[in-house]
Order: structure tokens, then C-alpha cells, then sequence
């Protein structure tokens, strides 16, 4: 284990997000238990108002996540100066096998509280609350989860072993220890351009018609998560080399760093927005039977829908920007 | 305009000091109407007027406000419903202090996000009417306490609702302070506002301007004329 | 849209008269948290400055030091050694390097002596760092006397003082002629401290060093990569420990927070309870509640920030300098170059307004689900 401040920062959001979530568990159960939103007494009156106080922390945990995402990396990438042959973020994910495993926890749970917030959104917008059981069944499913990327991250960095000189033997310490894997693997440029455009495509169709014409619901949800897996094989497997001007780097991290004028974000932002959008709109579809929500749920989706749409066409034109300013030839023209 | 059906409230409910507040009361409120409710002090007049005015929910029966059933919505809902059908003047006031008599009375106004402009508008058109004009940028703890009445009145109304409800608005008047709050109260009444008020004062409940005078004891209703 | 933000407004607008009417209370959290980010901040700030310094210093030192080892002990480099090393593909450069520690009884502290490699130094004549300058009042032209471990007195005068700007590496160093320092030293002719490589590539420098080892197996290659991993490491776990010991510090101001939170005054919750009674909903309450947590956690922040930042860079960090820097007597007196990371101010964001953000969290809950009839019953 190193101890460093991030990580102790890291470690202890994630500490509170679990806790606050192991706290608040029971309560979730109760609420599946006595709801009764026909009864007037009291104690329905408290299940209710219990719900603000999970809605705020869902929101909270959401934003936590989010941050710690960005924590996460920058750490990573700060920390790769200590492991011989670690060059970025990468190599230091790769320095122990929980690396990429609680960087991937990270972002799905980001994506599973979003779709949770949207569930809530539409749910309290309508009149009976029709979803609550749903809504709270699928909160206490995402504590473990929540519990599972805690302990993912806390293995990665308690299995964190920086290659530091040591007084008896000096140096070379590090003879021993494999050569890391600094590089992402990566598809060919061209099926990946391929794919990149084919699936942007896609993701800003499905959701621009969903948008439109408020059908489709699943196939906007489908859309952004191909649309987020193409993304990032995307910037893995060319967006990156435009970025880096180097026909052979292919790391989805250096981006975000300052010698590339922070570009990644711009890359990132709308991706990450616009698949959070998405999936919330297909994670509502399902309800749209529901009797209270059949005007609310089209009327949300559609708007999640839009934002999706938007965010898909933001990442296509940011990447192609890059792509035309950059000097680098991958393609013969 | 409301109507309410069997309805009982609880309080402390399911504990060893639990207590019926109401317990099993009809009562039809009309539009366009003055309605006193009179009672001793503990005759749940007060609940009464909370469960009338969405503040609350019954334990058990239904509230129809124009046909709709609301005695299950939530709190969320009930607000929304709340804010634009019932204006409330409370016994105490309950101003808040240190926020001049303007900004007091936009206060309810503030969750609903209208443009600044048109609120102080209407916050100006009220205090005109109700004579506070010049008290418009006074702290509401510098204010008599007639004024603090009619800067509670302008608050209530700056949501333009049909109903008006009112608990107890003479109690802490002298007979002077309560005669004009019932020329205030008739003006309101005269432009077609429901007004829904409790009092055991014989000046309101005796007045011309009231309509209907329900008696209450015991949570329960006793005299209806 | 244009609703929304509106109401935010006046949320907010709402929000901070009621801070103002109460002041006191206020201004005591506030104060304490901008104490808690000044704290922390300090500490990241002068460590990361440090770790740049450090960084900067190493960026100018050879790729590979060569030391020789008896019994596993640091020893001399014999003479012929270094044509010993011959020729390795990648190295640039190699020479034999002369420094040595020489304790002065006067000050009570430890100088570096050492001979610079372009021998631009006139015998007799020395070049001191500016720590010797300010402790033993020398200037360019003065004459110092050194009793050398041999007993004889040696006198030099002081050709020049090196400039402020890289004070950390050089606060306590003499430059001296090579054959003042065997001179002063008794130091056997032929025989060096270490020897230092150059290497271009810095993906060749990892091969010389096994290439060396393995051609002389008493010798030990030091790379620069490692010690600059090392002191990152180092000063890591030093931010890391005096984290750890204030997070007490954290803990309590989190206790603070909930507890400021939580312990509405009856004068609060009236308000509270008005607002629900005409018109407002929990979540709007809530949303005014946040909005306080979020100017609270931002002025702190920034006004801690801002403070540390003034501190560590324009105060010299006087305030933790004795725990966060080396081990020396002579402490080197130097203006850190500013720098902030994004890493610490986002860290540093996880360990202030986090934890006060959770703390809060439930409180406001709390004083949000006031009852809207309460005000009608009380």
C-alpha cells in the first residue's frame, strides 16, 4: 500500500458512500415493506418523506462517483512515475490486476445511478409514486455493488507496491518485476474508424428519432451503450494516436492531461453525458405502461433522449475536429 | 369547492398517547363563501383547517377539492395544489423577521420561479390596497401589529388563490384592529374568494360578512347553520 | 428552463439573508472550515513544491551514478576503474566525480564539498551556496579558514556566492579546485567518490546499468529514475502521514458540521416551518439548503486556499517548515516556485468538502421534512 493522500481521499469517499448506503439500507427495506401510498398515517407520512432523503443520497453518491472517476485517473496517472516502466495511467491500472477491474466498477456505477435518478425523476412526477418498490428493490441491489468497487479499489491500492531504491541491495531492485503493459490494446485504425462513426451514427439516430418521435425507447439505450463501448475503443484506437501526433500511443488517459491542452475532456464529457442520457432513457421505457406514467415517462425520455443526441454529435465533432487538425497520417488519402 | 367525507386524523398514532384529533367529519365547503368554523380551543378546528388547506393529510377518509380526490397525494402534490388554491393567514402571523414587509410578501411566490419584476408588481398592487405602501422596505419586527396582519393578508394573496384561509385573525387584535380586518375580509369575499376561517371570537362568528358557521366539539361537528 | 433558474436565484438570494441574520453562528463554521482547507492545503501545497524542486534539481544530475562497494559499504572508485567501465553502447559521457561532507564545528552544520566537472574554479578560491553565506556573513572576495579532519587549516577566498533560485540543491555546497579538495581531504590521487554517466536514450539507461553491473560486480549503478521515485515516494508518505494525523482534525470538523447542521435554533426551524406552511415543498427546502452548504464549502475553500497559497509560496510555509522539509541543520531559506497541481486541488476538494457534504447530508433531511402544519399547532 502507498499512502498518499489521494488515495487516502479515494478511499475514504468510498468508505462514506458505502456506509451512508449500508446506513440507509434498512430503511430502503421498510419502505418496500409497509408502502402504502392509500393510507394516511403516520407512518406512511414518514416512508414518504424518507424518500427525499434517498433521492439526496443517491445524488450524492452519483456526484462522488463521477469525481472519484476523475481522481481515480488523475491519481493513476501521477502514480506512474513510481512503477518502472509504467509511462501513464495505464501502466499504473496495470501495475496489479484490480486496476481496470475498479476503474470499470467506477464508471458502471456512475451509469446505474443515473438510471436510478432518472427512475426516481419520473416517479416522483407522478402522482401514486407507482414505482417505489421498484425503485427501492433496485437501490438495495446497488448497495453490494456499490460494496463490490469499494473493495476493488482498496485492493488495487493496498496491492500497490511502488519500485522504490532500498537500502540493502541499492538499485536494480526492479529486476525482477515484469515489464508493464504501458499501452492499451487497440483495434487497427481503420475497422475502428469504422466502427467509431458507424456506432456514432447510430447512437445520435436512435436518439434523434426517439427525440422526435418518441418511439424506441430501448433502441436509444442500446444505441448509447454501443455507442460508449465505440467510443472509447475509438479513442483507444485512433483519436488518441491524432491527439498524440504518435502513430503508436494509444492511451486513453494522457489525453486529459494539460501537455494536450486537457482535450480529453472535451472528448469525454459529452460522451459520458450523453450515455448516462441514454441509458436513463431506456431504463424509464419499461414503465411507460404504468397508468400515472404514461404521459410523464414519453415526455422524460424524449428529453434524455435529446441530450443524448446532443452529446453523441458533440464527441463525433470534437474527435473529427481533432482528427483534420492534427498533423499525423494514418490514413492514405 | 372541498369537500370532505368521514375523515378522522391521528396523532401519535400507534402510540400509548395517541389521540383523535378529528373523528368522523362530513362537511361541504362552498365556493364564493364565508365559512367560520367556532369551537372551544381543542375542538380540532385547527385540524380541521390544516386538512381543508392541504397542510396535512386525514388518517383516514377522503378531501375532494372540486372533484378530485387529493387525501392520498403526497406532500410534493399537495404543495403544488396548495400554493395555487389556499392562501393562509395565520393566528401568530408568522412573518419572517429580519426580511422587510417586501420581501415577505413574495416569499410563497419563490418556488415557482416567476420573473422578480412581476412579483414585486403584484406585491406593490396588494400593499396599496391594504394601506402599507410606505411600510413597504420596513423589517416585519418594526411593524404594529395591525400591520403585521395585513403584510400576512398581502402574503397570502400574492399567489392570486381562489381560497383564503384564516386561524384565529382576531385573536391578537384589539376590537378596533379586528373591526378592519373584517372590512378587509368582506372586500375579499365581495370579489368572489372562498374564505374559510376559525374563531371563538363572537365579533367574526357573529358578523354579517360570514356565511355559514360550523360548531365543532370533540373533533366532531355539533351545529352546522 | 428560465423557471429554473429563477427559482434557484431566489433560493439563493433567499439563502444568504438568512445567513446574514445569523452571523455569528455562520461566520464560526466558516471560519473553522477555511482553518481546516488553510491547514491541509499548506501541506499539500509545500510538499508538491518540494517534490517539484526535487524533481527540478535531479533533471539536471547524470542518468547513472556508478558507486563502488566494500562489504557492502560505499568505498572509493580505485584508479583505472573507469577505464575498467570501457565502452558501453548509449553512454554519452563518463567521468569520475569528487565530493565529500565536511562538518564545520563553527555553525554546527554539514556542507557538500565538491569539485565541478568543468573545473572553472581558480585554486585557492571557492564558490559557496548562499545558506554558508548568510551563517558565516561571507561574500565574493572574503577569505575563509576550514580546519580540515587532519587538523591543518586551509584558507580560501570566496570567489562567488551561487544565486538564490536553486537554493534547495545548493544552499550548502562549496565548489572547490580537484586538488584543493585532495588537499583538504588528504584524498588519494587517482581515486574518485563515484563516477557519473550519461546516457541519451532514456530507454538505453536501464541496459548500461545491468551491462555495468555485470562488467563490475563490486560496484552498484544508481539510476536517476530511481531516486526521483524514491523522493516522490518519500514526500508522498510524508503529505500521506500528516494527512493521516489530521484527519482527526477532519473527523472532528465533520462532527462540527452535522452537529452545526443538525442543532437548528428554534428561531430556524419557525422559519423553516413557515416556508412549508406557505407554499414551499421539501425539496425546495432542501435546494436552499444546499445552496448554503455549497457557498459555505466554496468560500472556505477558496479563502483557505488562497491563504495556504500565500503562506507556503510568499511566507516560505513557516509554519510546517520543520516537519515537511529534509533532515539538514542549515536549512536552506528559499521561495518555492509557485505551482498548483489539479491532482492536490481536487484532492484536497475529497477532504474538505466531502466529508462536510455527507456530514450535512441527513440534517438537512431533517430540517426539511419539518411538518407544514407545524406552525398552525405550535
Amino acid at each position: 500500500m502507498i499512502f498518499q493522500p489521494a488515495i487516502i481521499a479515494l478511499l475514504l469517499s468510498s468508505a462514506i458512500c458505502v456506509l451512508a448506503l449500508a446506513l440507509i439500507a434498512p430503511f430502503a427495506f421498510e419502505v418496500i415493506r409497509r408502502w402504502d401510498i392509500k393510507s394516511g398515517s403516520e407512518r406512511q407520512l414518514q416512508l414518504e418523506r424518507r424518500t427525499y432523503l434517498f433521492s439526496m443520497l443517491l445524488a450524492f453518491v452519483l456526484v462522488a462517483q463521477l469525481a472519484s472517476v476523475l481522481l481515480f485517473v488523475f491519481n493513476a496517472e501521477k502514480m506512474s512515475g513510481m512503477f518502472v516502466g509504467a509511462m501513464c495511467a495505464v501502466g499504473t491500472l496495470n501495475v496489479n490486476p484490480y486496476g481496470f477491474p475498479a476503474l470499470n466498477a467506477k464508471i458502471a456505477l456512475f451509469f446505474l445511478a443515473a438510471m436510478w435518478l432518472a427512475i426516481n425523476h419520473v416517479d416522483s412526477r407522478a402522482r401514486d409514486y407507482p414505482l417505489v418498490r421498484i425503485k427501492y428493490a433496485l437501490l438495495l441491489l446497488l448497495a453490494p455493488l456499490l460494496a463490490v468497487a469499494a473493495w476493488t479499489e482498496a485492493q488495487f491500492f493496498v496491492n500497490l507496491q511502488a519500485d522504490v531504491i532500498t537500502s540493502c541491495c541499492g538499485s536494480l531492485f526492479s529486476e525482477g518485476s515484469k515489464t508493464l503493459v504501458a499501452e492499451a490494446s487497440a483495434l487497427e485504425p481503420v475497422p475502428a474508424m469504422l466502427l467509431f462513426y458507424g456506432a456514432m451514427g447510430l447512437a445520435i439516430g436512435m436518439s434523434s428519432f426517439h427525440w422526435a418521435y418518441g418511439r424506441g425507447g430501448y433502441g436509444v439505450a442500446v444505441a448509447a451503450a454501443l455507442g460508449f463501448a465505440a467510443g472509447i475503443s475509438g479513442i483507444l484506437s485512433f483519436i488518441s494516436l491524432y491527439i498524440y501526433e504518435h502513430p503508436h500511443h494509444h492511451c486513453p488517459f494522457c489525453v486529459l492531461k494539460p501537455e494536450y491542452g486537457y482535450q480529453g475532456y472535451a472528448l469525454y464529457l459529452p460522451l459520458f453525458v450523453a450515455t448516462a442520457a441514454g441509458l436513463a432513457a431506456g431504463a424509464i421505457r419499461p414503465f411507460a405502461g404504468v397508468a400515472s406514467l404514461t404521459a410523464i415517462v414519453p415526455d422524460v425520455s424524449r428529453r434524455l433522449a435529446s441530450i443524448a443526441s446532443i452529446g453523441f454529435l458533440l464527441t463525433a465533432a470534437v474527435a473529427t475536429a481533432m482528427i483534420l487538425r492534427s498533423n499525423l497520417v494514418l490514413l492514405d488519402h | 369547492m372541498i369537500e370532505l367525507a368521514g375523515i378522522r386524523k391521528a396523532f401519535n398514532q400507534g402510540q400509548h398517547n395517541e389521540y383523535w384529533a378529528l373523528n368522523g367529519i362530513d362537511l361541504a365547503i362552498e365556493a364564493n363563501k364565508v365559512t367560520a368554523l367556532r369551537g372551544p380551543s381543542g375542538s380540532g378546528k385547527t385540524t380541521l383547517l390544516t386538512l381543508v388547506g392541504c397542510l396535512a393529510r386525514p388518517t383516514e377518509g377522503r378531501v375532494r377539492l372540486k372533484g378530485e380526490d387529493i387525501s392520498g397525494l403526497p406532500e410534493r402534490f399537495l404543495t403544488d395544489i396548495r400554493r395555487r388554491t389556499f392562501g393562509f393567514v395565520f393566528q401568530q402571523f408568522n412573518l419572517i423577521k429580519g426580511l422587510s414587509a417586501l420581501d415577505n410578501i413574495i416569499l410563497p411566490a419563490y418556488p415557482t420561479g416567476e420573473p422578480r419584476r412581476e412579483l414585486l408588481e403584484r406585491a406593490e398592487a396588494l400593499l396599496a390596497r391594504l394601506n402599507l405602501g410606505h411600510r413597504r422596505e420596513a423589517k416585519v419586527e418594526w411593524l404594529s401589529g395591525g400591520e403585521q396582519q395585513r403584510v400576512a393578508i398581502c402574503r397570502a394573496l400574492i399567489n392570486d388563490p381562489e381560497a383564503l384561509i384564516a386561524d384565529e385573525p382576531t385573536a391578537n387584535l384589539d376590537t378596533h384592529l379586528a373591526k378592519e380586518f373584517m372590512a378587509i375580509l368582506e372586500g375579499l369575499a365581495g370579489e368572489g374568494r372562498t374564505i374559510l376561517l376559525t374563531s371563538h371570537d363572537p365579533l367574526v362568528t357573529e358578523s354579517a360578512v360570514v356565511d355559514r358557521g360550523v360548531e365543532m366539539r370533540d373533533g366532531q361537528i355539533v351545529d352546522d347553520r | 428552463m428560465k423557471l429554473w433558474f429563477e427559482k434557484q436565484r431566489y433560493l439563493i438570494d433567499f439563502t444568504l439573508a438568512s445567513m446574514a441574520r445569523r452571523k455569528a453562528r455562520n461566520l464560526g463554521l466558516l471560519g473553522v472550515y477555511t482553518v481546516l482547507v488553510f491547514v491541509l492545503a499548506s501541506v499539500a501545497l509545500y510538499t508538491h513544491a518540494l517534490r517539484v524542486e526535487a524533481a527540478k534539481v535531479l533533471a539536471a544530475s547524470p542518468e547513472v551514478i556508478l558507486q563502488r562497494l566494500v562489504a557492502g559499504r560505499h568505498d572509493l572508485i580505485p584508479p583505472g576503474y573507469l577505464e575498467k567501465v570501457g565502452r558501453i553502447r548509449g553512454v554519452q559521457k563518463k567521468e569520475g566525480r569528487l565530493w565529500g561532507y565536511y562538518y564545520d564545528a563553527v555553525v554546527k552544520a554539514n556542507y557538500t564539498f565538491m569539485v565541478p566537472n568543468d573545473a572553472s574554479i581558480a585554486k585557492g578560491e571557492i564558490v559557496v551556496g548562499p545558506a554558508l553565506e548568510r551563517s558565516r556573513g561571507l561574500a565574493a572576495g572574503n577569505g575563509i579558514s576550514f580546519r580540515s579532519y587532519s587538523g591543518k587549516l586551509h584558507t580560501f577566498i570566496v570567489a562567488s556566492v551561487l544565486p538564490q533560485a536553486s537554493e534547495i540543491a545548493s544552499a550548502d555546497l562549496v565548489l572547490m579546485h580537484e586538488e584543493d579538495f585532495r588537499a583538504f581531504f588528504d584524498y588519494p590521487v587517482g581515486h574518485y567518490t563515484d563516477i557519473a554517466l550519461s546516457v541519451a536514450n532514456p530507454l538505453e539507461v536501464r541496459n548500461v546499468a545491468l551491462k555495468l553491473a555485470a562488467a563490475l560486480p563490486d560496484s552498484r549503478p544508481i539510476l536517476r529514475d530511481e531516486v526521483l521515485r524514491t523522493y516522490a515516494s518519500i514526500f508522498d508518505w510524508r503529505e500521506g502521514i500528516v494527512l493521516a494525523l489530521l484527519s482527526a482534525a477532519i473527523l472532528a470538523f465533520g462532527i462540527l458540521a452535522w452537529e452545526k447542521a443538525s442543532g437548528l435554533s428554534a428561531d430556524e426551524k419557525r422559519e423553516i416551518g413557515i416556508l412549508k406552511a406557505i407554499g414551499w415543498e421539501t425539496g425546495d427546502i432542501i435546494k436552499m439548503k444546499f445552496w448554503e452548504g455549497l457557498l459555505i464549502s466554496l468560500t472556505a475553500f477558496l479563502a483557505g486556499f488562497v491563504a495556504a497559497y500565500l503562506h507556503v509560496f510568499y511566507f516560505a510555509a513557516t509554519l510546517f517548515e520543520p516537519v515537511l522539509k529534509g533532515w539538514a541543520v542549515l536549512y536552506p531559506e528559499f521561495r518555492l516556485t509557485p505551482h498548483i497541481d489539479g491532482l492536490q486541488v481536487a484532492t484536497l476538494f475529497f477532504f474538505t468538502v466531502f466529508p462536510y457534504a455527507a456530514a450535512v447530508l441527513a440534517p438537512i433531511w431533517k430540517a426539511a421534512i419539518t411538518d407544514p402544519d407545524a406552525v398552525m399547532r405550535g
